[in-house]
């Protein structure tokens, strides 16, 4: 795509840049100091985990605002992607776990199978493994986006495939319960690439890897959407055909967001393996689809951290009400969602724009 | 902008290595020693003792698990109002499972570690159980698992008061032989339970001249099948052996009655309707059907009696017992039992004391034993018939409970299947 390349950058447009920069970076060093040194310190090793899963949600949701925030593609099928990372890791966990040529135990259980099948045997390689829980939902998404939008399938549309899609893997690992463990999924997983999952510091070490997972994605996120291309990916959520009719072609901006945030929903999925101990058909289906969509929304699905802090406020929220009211929080969480979406249309992150925006016009005043 | 791009990739190189140095101090490899997390703390400090229930009380499968959990609650009460066990109060601390596995994993985390409890009772679906079993192993705490399910698991820290399936399934089968059936068609829910099942089923029929004409399964919660009921009808098995889960049933029975089958015709042997769920399928639908369980409200014995007077007189007339809430009733008074034979609430005493054997309560089901070997317990197998009134007389019992076997281990027929 050379249309992309970055256009020699005019001094003003850099000049004004310059100070959303030095805010991002101090945004991400706060992050860091968050995630990095007051969260192990002020958490305990229970509350620590239940962190490390909500920062794999975070980091799905980074992708769904980049594809449905500044795309405008309401993907309501993530969860085909995350499942794709997180069964492409659990089945090599499983397979470390059970020694080389020995079965995973649900296939002795359940499969009667005398032999690997060979679609699993790959993954006992680590490499591939690792690289096959990002790129295999990337290929997917490449290889679906390539018909979706060629077609200029859009809207409604597109969202109804996405869930279809969901409904579609799901019904199918459930099917085949002696090679993928049916509704119980794989679970009972013991070690990740030869450390002990049953050792609190280990476990810490999960919680680190997935803060850092976060930043990255969080990084890469805010480079696209600064980019000439995320301009571009604006452009076409609000005008695609004008933008057709610029010269560029819409199909190839929108196929790249959706690849990355298939790839980023692959990584989430791979991390919340080792962090939570289970993927299982009912985290890929379609109402974990639509929950990772409406922490985007109670975030903010425009801004760059709304969607990772979106989700991460209703994953702790529903942790939070349940606990109080295990009876009665399912309330509480409807309501929860329908409060941001009437009261506060642009999420979480309009707040603080809201902020921003009063202190950029009081100092104006001041100067 | 370059100095810029430049000042971040530095930042970026810094948090890496930070990073990789948090890694590297958290590093410990399991391989030098096997010996993980130490066994679970449990409070012991004040007057009461903590428990945990966990059960859904949202989601679909809410409304059988609230059932689980009221009962859980009544055995709880009373015990507490006997005097309590070793002279503590039992203070019951319940979290909602959500109907969501990776969300019971994390419950039962968090009343292990935070609340501190002395056991937990709960779970009902398969996948449920698989989810929490590591979390129970890995902190050496203790799970009641208070459903029949589908074998095949011996977990050493979860206690299972539910059938087994040489306890339910396959005593419905030989009922099924009995009545000089000899053909099977097998319809079920799209989950583990039903699948294994319908595995051990297709031993048990090969072995014993038994054909199986057809095998169907639907999604859980699906509620189309006319197609399903018109190949049962087509297919003209003797006896139809049903798995089927909640809200299907009800479909599926409709469009069986409106397929012009019947209980007299082809009869249908069902092993996840009880009282309860006879009631939201309407008796008119099922009356003349066959069950397979442990328990029934009509089953006869003084303990019985107390417990359905009981349950009513807290929850309602109008509400029925069943076999997993008498199984969840009952796993209360197991543990009990098996903290006093111990004398004291440290899991591994409390599992030394079960091993030991002779651990025994009346239950409302007749006289129950825990098995040390396997954890699981000696049950009265009974086939029962869906009377007009909604409820389950038992047509036959097997006489004295039956030892339990996970693994089938006993019958010569399932050997390829664990």
């Amino acid at each position: 795509m050379t249309t992309l390349q970055d256009p020699p950058v005019a001094v003003e447009a850099s000049a004004a840049k310059a100070p959303r920069r030095f805010h991002a970076l101090i945004g991400f060093g706060l992050a860091a100091v968050v995630l990095f040194a007051l969260a192990p310190v002020a958490l305990g090793d229970f509350r620590l985990g239940l962190l490390a899963k909500y920062l794999c949600l975070a980091i799905v949701a980074v992708g769904i605002g980049l594809a449905w925030g500044r795309g405008g593609m309401l993907t309501l099928g993530q969860g085909v992607f995350f499942g794709l990372g997180g069964y492409a890791m659990a089945m090599h966990l499983k397979l470390a776990d059970a020694g080389p040529g020995e079965l995973p135990d649900f296939m002795q259980l359940y499969g009667q199978l005398d032999a690997l099948p060979w679609w699993w045997k790959p993954f006992a390689n680590p490499a591939f493994a690792l690289a096959a829980t990002v790129l295999l939902p990337m290929l997917v998404a490449f290889l679906l986006g390539l018909l979706i939008f060629r077609r200029r399938v859009r809207g409604a549309y597109f969202a109804i495939l996405s869930q279809a899609l969901c409904a579609a893997l799901a019904i199918f690992l459930i099917g085949q319960q002696g090679t993928t463990g049916g509704t119980n999924g794989l679970t009972d997983i013991q070690g990740f690439f030869g450390y002990d999952l049953n050792d609190p510091i280990n476990r810490r070490m999960i919680y680190f890897i997935v803060a850092a997972a976060l930043l990255a994605v969080l990084g890469v996120a805010w480079q696209l959407m600064r980019s000439r291309f995320g301009e571009l990916l604006v452009a076409v959520r609000d005008g695609e055909e004008r933008v057709r009719f610029l010269g560029y072609d819409p199909a190839n901006v929108k196929l790249v967001a959706y690849v990355v945030a298939a790839g980023m929903a692959g990584l989430a999925g791979a991390l919340f393996v080792p962090a939570v101990g289970i993927i299982s058909p009912a985290m890929i289906g379609v109402v974990p689809s639509i929950e990772f969509v409406i922490g985007v929304a109670v975030g903010g699905r425009a801004s760059l951290i709304g969607p990772a802090l979106g989700a991460i406020a209703v994953a702790w929220a529903k942790t939070a009400l349940s606990e109080k009211l295990p009876s009665a929080w399912t309330y509480f969480e409807g309501l929860l969602f329908i409060l941001p979406v009437v009261f506060l249309p642009g999420g979480l992150a309009s707040l603080a724009m809201y902020l921003r925006r009063r202190r950029s016009t009081s100092t104006e005043v001041t100067s | 902008m370059f100095r810029i791009r430049g000042r971040r990739s530095a930042t970026i190189v810094a948090t890496v290595a930070a990073l990789a140095a948090l890694t590297a101090c958290g590093a410990k490899t399991d391989d030098s020693s096997s010996a993980s997390a130490a066994g679970a703390t449990i409070d012991t400090s004040g007057s009461s003792i903590k428990v945990g229930l966990l059960n859904s009380l949202s989601g679909t499968m809410a409304i059988s698990e609230v059932t689980v959990r009221d009962s859980l609650k009544l055995a709880i009460e009373e015990i507490n109002a006997g005097g309590g066990v070793l002279g503590k109060q039992i203070e019951p601390v319940s979290e909602d499972g959500a109907s969501d596995w990776p969300t019971f994993a994390e419950k039962s985390q968090k009343l292990i570690s935070q609340d501190k409890v002395a056991a937990v009772f709960g779970c009902w679906t398969s996948a449920s159980r698989k989810a929490v079993k590591p979390v129970f192993e890995k902190n050496k705490s203790l799970l009641f698992y208070p459903v029949q399910y589908e074998g095949l698991e011996q977990s050493p820290y979860i206690f299972y008061t539910g059938a087994t399936t040489n306890q339910q399934i396959v005593p419905g089968l030989d009922y099924l032989k009995a009545q000089g059936k000899t053909s099977l068609y097998l319809v079920g829910s799209d989950y583990v339970f039903p699948r294994t099942a319908n595995k051990i089923i297709k031993a048990y029929a090969e072995a014993n001249g038994m054909k199986v004409l057809g095998e169907d399964y639907a999604p859980l919660g699906s509620t189309e099948f006319s197609t399903i009921a018109n190949k049962v009808k087509a297919a003209g098995a003797s006896a139809i052996f049903n798995t089927l889960n909640g809200d299907s049933n009800v479909a599926f029975f409709k469009e069986y009655k409106s397929a012009g089958l019947t209980a007299e015709k082809m009869p249908v042997v069902s092993v996840s309707i009880a009282e309860e769920e006879v009631k939201s399928i309407g008796t008119q639908y099922l009356a003349g059907q066959l069950t397979a369980w442990n328990y029934y409200q009509t089953t006869e014995g003084a303990a019985n009696e107390k417990f359905v007077k009981a349950y009513k007189a807290k929850y309602g007339a109008d509400k029925p017992t069943s076999d997993p809430m008498e199984a969840a009733y009952t796993s209360v008074y197991l543990w009990k039992a098996m903290v006093e034979k111990a004398g004291s609430f440290d899991v591994e005493k409390v599992k030394a004391a079960a091993a030991a054997g002779g651990i025994t309560y009346d239950a409302p089901e007749g006289k129950v034993t825990v098995d040390g070997p396997t954890q699981h317990i000696y049950k009265t197998a009974r086939i029962g018939k869906v009377g007009d009134d909604g409820l389950i007389k038992e047509v036959w019992n097997s006489g004295e409970p039956i030892k339990p076997d996970p693994y089938l281990k006993g019958y010569s027929w399932a050997t390829g299947l664990s």
